[in-house]
């Protein structure tokens, strides 16, 4: 029971984009066509979870014992980005249709706040191994939602007709302003 | 002068959230009141202005195969350094920003200067465009948080400005709050720069 509600506290009340406002920039940039809001929102949900689990390691096996917590930030984006090279050479040698079809994707997410946000709030929340990997998860699957859904929105608006002046980005993020809104509808679910 | 030029683009052509479109994700998070946006801004400058100056030094020496990850060495040690200063010196508004002051590693902005500018530049000019793109950050992130406090709570900097009659609009100081804000500004800017091309 506590861990169905993480995951919908994780997914829908509080998104990690909506509500949080992590991962924007992913958000506007790769969001024009559904098929690579896909693409995106799955690499993103297997880099999160899989860089919890390791900077939450380094947290309690390296950093904690030799008392070093103040270098959390340098030595998490190190393991982000180190990991996420390494994923991208792996997948290239053995999974080779994942990587055509994340593969252009990987890079993008070393700068991705939201994968060192949600590594940062594992440990500022103190979770246990398993939930940690429960809402590393389910934090990469509302990110993956909110991202598809919002693609969806923008392949509807584009084709209509917009004041000049708000074309672009500007009628792209009060689009996500009133997703977020609507988001906000299942404040009561926890 | 081109020292000047480079410094006041941080305020027009790369005027950085609003312009270029990057670092988005501390403009929306932390930008409730109009102290917290100024807080996070120049946090984000002081960054900005070592990482380009350290940069500009070693341009030379880092191997271009490796230079994203040199660079966020780079920033990241920076980043640590103001972790600790604001812990020391500014608590509460280290606890206000939370995660955010970490985050500002992955701030595309700092990344983005280094690779576009500093990695091609001398260390003097390397400076003065840090400072400009920074200062262009705080004047934006200290605009959105203002419009924010002042619709959301009335205030402004902590001070009361509405008058007692005044229902706060707390819709503004929450999530899609930013993004409609943000959104409207976007779409204020854009209007001003049409309407200044089609008088040119």
């Amino acid at each position: 029971m506590e861990y169905l509600l993480l995951v919908i506290s994780a997914v829908l009340v509080n998104n990690i984009l909506l509500a949080q406002y992590l991962g924007n920039c992913p958000f506007l940039g790769v969001s024009k066509q559904m098929s690579t809001a896909l693409g995106m929102g799955t690499a993103v949900i297997f880099t999160m979870t899989l860089a919890s689990i390791i900077t939450w390691g380094v947290h309690k096996w390296i950093l904690m014992p030799l008392e070093i917590e103040y270098l959390q930030t340098l030595s998490f984006i190190l393991v982000i980005a180190s990991l996420v090279q390494f994923v991208e050479i792996f997948m290239k040698k053995s999974m080779d249709t994942l990587y055509q079809a994340l593969g252009i994707f990987l890079p993008l997410i070393t700068t991705n706040c939201a994968v060192l946000g949600v590594a940062l709030l594992c440990i500022k929340n103190e979770y246990s191994f398993l939930k940690m990997v429960v809402f590393s998860f389910a934090s990469g699957l509302g990110f993956a939602l909110a991202l598809v859904v919002f693609a969806g929105l923008r392949e509807r608006y584009v084709i209509s007709n917009i004041p000049k002046p708000l074309q672009g980005t500007a009628i792209g993020l009060i689009t996500a302003g009133f997703m977020s809104l609507a988001f906000f509808g299942f404040m009561g679910l926890t | 002068m081109r020292i000047v030029r480079e410094f006041t683009k941080g305020f027009s052509t790369e005027l950085a959230p609003f312009r270029l479109v990057l670092g988005l994700c501390p403009t929306l998070a932390v930008t409730t009141t109009a102290e917290n946006g100024m807080g996070m801004g120049l946090a984000t400058t002081f960054v900005l202005i070592c990482a380009n100056v350290l940069i500009s030094l070693m341009r030379k020496i880092i191997p271009k195969k490796v230079r994203i990850a040199c660079y966020i060495v780079v920033i990241a040690t920076f980043v640590v350094a103001v972790e600790l200063l604001m812990q020391a010196y500014f608590y509460p508004l280290y606890q206000r920003l939370g995660i955010f002051v970490p985050l500002i590693v992955v701030n595309c902005i700092i990344l983005g200067r280094a690779e576009a500018f500093a990695s091609k530049n001398t260390v003097l000019f390397s400076a003065v465009d840090g400072l400009g793109i920074g200062l262009g950050f705080t004047f934006s992130l200290t605009l959105l948080g203002g419009l924010r406090e002042l619709l959301g709570v009335g205030s402004l900097f902590n001070v009361p400005l509405m008058g007692k009659s005044f229902e706060p609009f707390s819709f503004m100081i929450k999530a899609p709050g930013a993004f409609v804000t943000l959104g409207l500004l976007l779409f204020v800017m854009n209007y001003l720069t049409s309407l200044k091309r089609t008088r040119a």
